[in-house]
């Protein structure tokens, strides 16, 4: 069920977002946001332990639960990412992309 | 507007050209710049070309729909063909010829006549520097027979594909023709027009093979282009905007680019042959590749490196937002570099976007690595990503064959790598403590030393089993162990609980029958690495004993097992010392009353033993043995227990097995008392001793053992009362110390255990994956 999938940069911004037809984009975006925040403490406190790596994943819930939705959008990311004509920081033009994630968020949803 | 009626070459023609100029597939408005194109290159003049747009109402409308625009090419056609451009001519003049475009390249258009000579019906490709003499008519022949002595267009030439066949007599109905790709000589094609690749080739005329293959993005273009040929090809398009690819880049070949020149290539594209496939490369458009390719990447079969790629086809100009897809296309295996195939590929997706080809949203088939026409085998970066596609290859012609069992080759290793991956996964091996305990009995009744992670818990089994030997169900334990295994084991089982329960058992037995149990020898028992273990003394030991019930006897408490040296070792040594007489030291006991109680034990021990000869014995030796009791209990850190084990032996021993087991003892001293005496051979038998719990146990059977003779001290004399106090006190002290040992034998045990269980939970994660 994949309402939204966004792609954050490093600095914060979205390089890739889109949500299902409701298009409530800037509500997604803020979402996307504070569950950024909620990685950054969990990164944050936890620290060094192995246990806490795990449990940092299963706080993200996604790659453990979607795992193959995970996968597959990570691999057309890096896709995207040999493409030498993609400046990393551009907005995702892909097509190739778009198509992947409109797949992955019409099946599961 | 008047409704316009077009003969069925017109209306081909006319779509072809609409789809030309509508480059935004739009299939109704075509832009107005490919328009304005178009128009020049019908070589009117330009006060014409502005009535004739104002006349179809694009200028009204802003935009050329499709109808303004088939009013508009009727218009050129009506203007080419000398009438006086009049709205309603383009109904009225009859048998009007096609439009005409011109193309800029005369060579081409000579080589397109000669190529399309072929054609049944003219080739007539339109382009055309020179327009035909009007006396080419024929231009439709049946259908649609263009000149094709029409020079070459230049530039736009639109849509090719209709063929056009304007029967007008003018020549230059001759279709413009767009430097499709030629060829397509065999009439027939559909249309697919491609506006040709145009720059550089024409190559991309598939419009005629009309295959219908072909992206989506043809799909909508002009009707089937009549059959003939239009071949418009033009060869070498230089459709001056379309092309400014590459110019650095292609110097050779810049002919090709360049709108200008490129008559070379031009000519080396025309020949393409008919295209079956819009998106087919032909040779002269791959020799053309590959020598571009050579320029980045001397060898053929090298990769070329994704910035070095980029450089190059961001000189064709085109939007890097194009240029990011067509490299989505053509990177087939997703390395990021560009083999000969791709790079092929790339370039041919580059010349159609430049031509005005919409980039298709998949690769097509033609253009797929393997299935491009191999000159150079080499395609080997590309065969495994292909064979995820699958479905091309199976087209892939016999050249490519040689790729092909390649593919096949690797996607074998392919499997057996995965294969391997998947089938090496890590197997953990369980050591369950009945499995331990299994073999640990297996140990023990092999004899084999080998060493045993669970080798202190092969300990413990020995401790247990140890304890059982004084059981007779011992030797059934044993003996189930060997038998059964798990069962066996399971019996024995490594819990402390069964340990306690086996020490009760003991104790239960040796307090009720303290004879009867005649110990078999304790199996050997391995654990070389046990602390408390001492295995060679136990076997020493028990062999020694085996024979004789007392040892027998004497191995079932195997009297205290050796205590952990160190800990204990000082214990026992400060107290020997202190010891003056040495008869009895305990460990932990005040040795103070060691002394006396050798004494009071000697009167209550004689006077039990009454029948026993070795009281006499025992006096002589009482001294020596004390003598040597200090020096024995050195070793024996459990003394206590010793003392205890004694008071049991002496119960338990025959007056006739005193002197045996005094003389098995190491000291030479007659037990004088016989608390002495059991000392001595509890020492004996607690230096080999391995198992602490056996010790213990016998500690404690001894404590129990020692128990009945109570009362007869009591009821001799109130110093036997206070030696029988002492020793209940030792006793105490003994059970004490013996039960701080199990506990930490539990604490070990349990500790393994711990560590067992996270060994397996670190296992299993590796299993589940």
């Amino acid at each position: 069920m994949a309402v939204c999938i966004a792609v954050i940069a490093k600095e914060n911004y979205p390089l890739y977002i889109r949500s299902t037809p409701m298009e409530s984009e800037l509500k997604f975006h803020y979402m996307v946001h504070t569950s950024l925040d909620v990685v950054d403490e969990k990164i944050s406190t936890m620290g060094k332990a192995l246990v806490d790596q795990r449990e940092l994943y299963l706080g993200l819930l996604y790659p453990t639960e979607d795992y193959k939705m995970f996968r597959k959008l990570h691999n057309s990311y890096t896709d995207v990412m040999c493409n030498p004509f993609y400046n990393p920081g551009d907005r995702i033009q892909s097509r190739a992309f778009d198509s992947m994630v409109t797949s992955m968020m019409i099946q599961v949803c | 507007m008047e409704g316009l009626t077009l003969s069925d070459a017109e209306q081909k023609y006319y779509s072809d050209l609409f789809s030309y100029c509508d480059i935004e597939s739009t299939k109704k408005v075509v832009v107005n710049g490919r328009v304005l194109e178009l128009f020049r290159a019908a070589q009117l003049p330009n006060d014409v070309v502005l009535q004739i747009m104002e006349l179809c109402g694009a200028t009204r409308l802003g935009y050329f729909g499709r109808s303004q625009f088939y009013i508009a090419l009727k218009l050129v056609a009506v203007a080419q063909s000398g009438f006086p451009l009049r709205v309603e001519s383009i109904n009225t003049v009859k048998d009007l010829p096609l439009p005409r475009f011109v193309a800029s390249k005369n060579e081409q258009e000579a080589r397109h006549a000669t190529s399309y000579s072929s054609d049944s019906e003219n080739q007539g490709s339109y382009s055309g520097v020179i327009p035909p003499p009007p006396g080419r008519g024929q231009v439709k022949k049946g259908s649609v027979s263009h000149d094709t002595v029409q020079p070459r267009t230049s530039a736009d030439q639109q849509e090719p594909t209709s063929p056009v066949v304007s029967p007008q007599q003018s020549p230059p109905t001759s279709p413009h023709t767009w430097r499709k790709h030629n060829r397509h000589s065999s009439g027939g094609n559909n249309e697919r027009s491609l506006a040709g690749p145009g720059p550089f080739w024409s190559p991309f005329g598939e419009a005629q093979s009309g295959s219908s293959a072909g992206d989506a993005v043809w799909s909508g273009h002009s009707p089937p282009p009549p059959q003939e040929n239009w071949v418009s090809f033009a060869d070498t398009p230089p459709t001056s905007t379309l092309l400014t690819m590459h110019p650095a880049s292609v110097q050779d070949q810049t002919t090709v680019r360049t709108v200008a020149s490129a008559t070379t290539a031009n000519e080396i594209r025309r020949q393409s042959s008919s295209y079956d496939d819009p998106w087919k490369i032909t040779d002269e458009q791959r020799q053309y590749y590959v020598n571009q390719f050579k320029t980045i990447q001397p060898d053929l079969n090298g990769f070329i490196p994704g910035s070095a790629a980029k450089e190059f086809f961001t000189k064709s100009k085109l939007p890097i937002l194009e240029l990011s897809h067509i490299w989505e296309l053509s990177d087939f295996d997703k390395d990021g570099a560009l083999t000969l195939d791709e790079f092929c590929a790339a370039f041919h997706l580059v010349v159609a976007r430049k031509n005005g080809y919409d980039l298709p949203e998949k690769l097509p088939e033609s253009l797929m690595p393997k299935l491009i026409d191999l000159e150079d085998s080499a395609d080997v970066g590309d065969q495994p990503g292909e064979v995820g596609y699958s479905g091309s290859p199976a087209e892939a012609p016999p050249s490519k064959s040689p790729s092909m069992p390649s593919l096949n080759q690797t996607w074998p290793e392919l499997n057996q790598s995965s294969e391997d991956t998947a089938i090496v996964h890590p197997v953990p091996i369980r050591m369950t403590p009945s499995k331990i305990h299994m073999q640990e009995m297996e140990l023990k009744r092999t004899g084999s030393d080998h060493t045993n992670p669970t080798s202190p818990l092969l300990v413990k089994s020995s401790d247990l089993s140890e304890e059982n030997k004084i059981n007779s169900s011992v030797k059934f334990a044993s003996g189930n162990t060997v038998a059964d295994g798990y069962s066996s084991s399971d019996s024995f089982t490594s819990d402390p609980e069964q340990i306690g329960s086996n020490v009760t058992r003991q104790r239960s037995h040796s307090g009720t029958s303290p004879d009867n149990t005649a110990p078999p020898p304790p199996p050997p028992r391995p654990q070389p690495s046990h602390s408390r273990s001492s295995s060679l003394d136990m076997n020493r030991s028990f062999t020694v004993t085996t024979g004789q019930q007392q040892a027998g006897v004497v191995a079932q408490p195997p009297a205290v097992p050796p205590r952990p040296q160190p800990s204990q070792a000082p214990g026992p040594t400060v107290h020997r010392p202190v010891d003056a007489d040495g008869l009895m030291t305990h460990t932990s006991t005040s040795p103070q009353q060691i002394p006396e109680q050798p004494n009071f034990a000697d009167f209550s021990q004689f006077e039990v033993f009454a029948a026993s000869n070795v009281n006499e014995e025992q006096d002589d030796e009482a001294e020596k043995h004390s003598e040597v009791l200090p020096v024995e209990k050195a070793s024996d850190p459990a003394s206590s227990l010793r003392v205890a084990k004694t008071d049991s032996k002496i119960e338990e021993k025959t007056a006739a097995s005193v002197p045996a087991n005094v003389s098995k003892g190491t000291t030479p001293l007659a037990p004088p008392p016989k608390p002495v005496r059991r000392r001595l051979k509890s020492e004996d038998e607690l230096r080999p001793d391995v198992d602490e719990h056996t010790q213990k146990t016998g500690v404690l059977a001894a404590v129990l053992a020692s128990q009945p003779s109570i009362p007869r001290s009591i009821g001799k004399d109130k110093k036997a009362i206070q030696a029988s106090i002492r020793r209940n006190k030792e006793t105490n002290t003994v059970l004490a110390r013996l039960n701080s040992e199990l506990q930490q034998q539990l604490k070990d045990v349990l500790e393994e255990r711990i560590s067992l269980e996270v060994q397996l939970e670190q296992l299993r994660p590796f299993s589940h994956l």
